[in-house]
């Protein structure tokens, strides 16, 4: 048994404030999921936001700290040495904020005066690793422990693995990514596409599986971003996916909301089925889509899903 | 490889838009690659500096996308589109009967689209935002003083 397929088996849950509400269809399956294939979750005692975008724009630092703050109760209070958070402004701002700390001394200074200020251990770090969700499934589980799991298997349905702009950039936060077989690639992750694949997925070649979705202008510029998803939708379906597996609420909602935005104001109407891939692998270890938080996405995926007999 | 021709940024965007909507062919390739350098040409001239006209691997889109992301590494996040459109302009120009062309061809457009729609996407919120938030004001007001570290 790897270290890691130990090490994993049970972590600390960092779900983020995304996935108490428009991604709770990704908590709900992650944890379904997770359940299903005997992993264990301890979700972070009275987490706080990692700072996500807003926080690091008007002060990095401030960021730096709150997420620091969640690795603290994760090593300090909850003895965990590891902290799974599958929302990838989540993981990435967990993980720059590790290499901040390793880093930076300043980041170091200000993170042991705001710690100290509120009354809890300040975070050193390497006392926890942040793994994604894609980590968590891929390392315990592994394709061929899918492939011996499946129930319902997802032959005959053709995805495009969308991995969003923030999962591998930059590539310095991301010291164990591209080092060779096993590991994930930055410039073309493949981990989504592996776990996928093991459960009978067919995927397609998908040139824009880390382009920008425009999450972050949906507010500021929604049409921008509705035109970026709509070149994604439409390059999902131009490579022949009926799906596009995603891995991160952002960019998940910004795909389903600009959906039915881009039919409205562009004119442009798409087919093709956005689901979390954890929904996927929920589904096709024998849950049902309800279980997994069909339900809770935007888009309606009832009866692609039955026609697929995966329901 | 490709010189500019001086497209607007609208006008590169209509002209994606309208090879995205027609039959897509191999010969579009050259085109399509001179679109995507023309829109980086935009971005970087937009920053105050010339756009080289160096290679990498290659491809002046290449060296234009790096010098784009020079103190900026947030337009990374078009680093792949980029490499994904010389791909694509490889796989055009190397197989220009492989049976997959028109498929290719059409991709290649979706990929060009994507980097002009990035670019463009930046260059409107420029003055509001670095990048993914329109924050840009709000941080330069808040004085350094007043902030954590």
């Amino acid at each position: 048994m790897s270290d890691k397929k130990t090490k994993y088996k049970e972590v600390a849950y960092y779900p983020g404030c995304a996935l108490e509400g428009s991604g709770h269809a990704y908590n709900r399956s992650t944890k379904a999921l997770g359940k299903a294939l005997g992993l264990k979750l301890k979700e972070v005692e009275n987490w706080n936001c990692c700072g996500a975008m807003e926080v690091k724009n008007i002060d990095p630092k401030l960021q730096t700290y709150l997420s620091s703050r969640v690795m603290s109760i994760a090593a300090n209070k909850m003895k965990m040495d590891v902290v799974m958070a599958p929302c990838n402004g989540c993981y990435h701002n967990l993980k720059k904020t590790e290499y901040e700390l390793s880093h930076d001394e300043k980041s170091r200074e200000v993170v042991d005066r705001l710690s100290q200020k509120a009354g809890h251990e300040t975070y050193q770090a390497g006392q926890v690793e942040t793994i994604h969700a894609l980590d968590w499934i891929k390392d315990t589980i592994g394709e061929d422990g899918l492939r011996q799991r499946v129930k319902n298997s997802l032959k005959g349905i053709k995805i495009a693995n969308y991995y969003g702009c923030m999962y591998t950039r930059p590539r310095h936060i991301f010291p164990e990514k591209d080092q060779g077989p096993g590991s994930e690639s930055t410039s073309k992750p493949h981990f989504m596409d592996d776990l996928l694949e093991a459960a009978g997925a067919e995927n397609v070649d998908f040139p824009l599986k880390t382009a920008c979705c425009g999450g972050a202008h949906t507010l500021s510029d929604s049409d921008t971003s509705t035109r970026l998803v709509a070149n994604i939708l439409q390059a999902a379906e131009a490579a022949g996916a009926e799906v596009i597996a995603t891995e991160c609420p952002t960019c998940h909602s910004g795909l389903e909301m600009h959906q039915i935005r881009a039919e409205k104001t562009l004119g442009l109407k798409t087919s093709v089925k956005i689901i979390y891939f954890t929904q996927l692998l929920g589904m096709a270890m024998g849950l049902k889509p309800k279980a997994v938080g069909l339900h809770e996405n935007v888009s309606d995926s009832f009866a692609f899903v039955k026609q697929k007999g995966l329901a | 490889m490709s010189a500019a021709s001086g497209l607007s940024m609208a006008a590169i965007g209509q002209r994606l838009e309208a090879l995205v909507a027609a039959p897509a062919a191999a010969a579009d390739a050259d085109e399509l690659l001179r679109l995507g350098e023309e829109a980086l040409e935009h971005w970087i001239r937009a920053k105050g500096k010339e756009p080289t006209r160096e290679e990498r691997e290659g491809f002046r889109l290449l060296a234009l996308h790096r010098q784009g992301a020079d103190k900026d590494p947030s337009f990374n996040a078009c680093r792949e589109t980029c490499r994904e459109l010389a791909y694509h302009y490889n796989l055009l120009g190397q197989q220009p009967d492989h049976p997959d062309t028109a498929q290719r061809a059409r991709m290649m457009a979706l990929v060009a689209n994507h980097l002009y729609l990035f670019i463009s996407g930046k260059m409107e919120s420029q003055q509001l935002g670095e990048f993914c938030c329109s924050s840009r004001p709000v941080r330069e007001r808040v004085d350094s003083g007043t902030q954590a570290q």
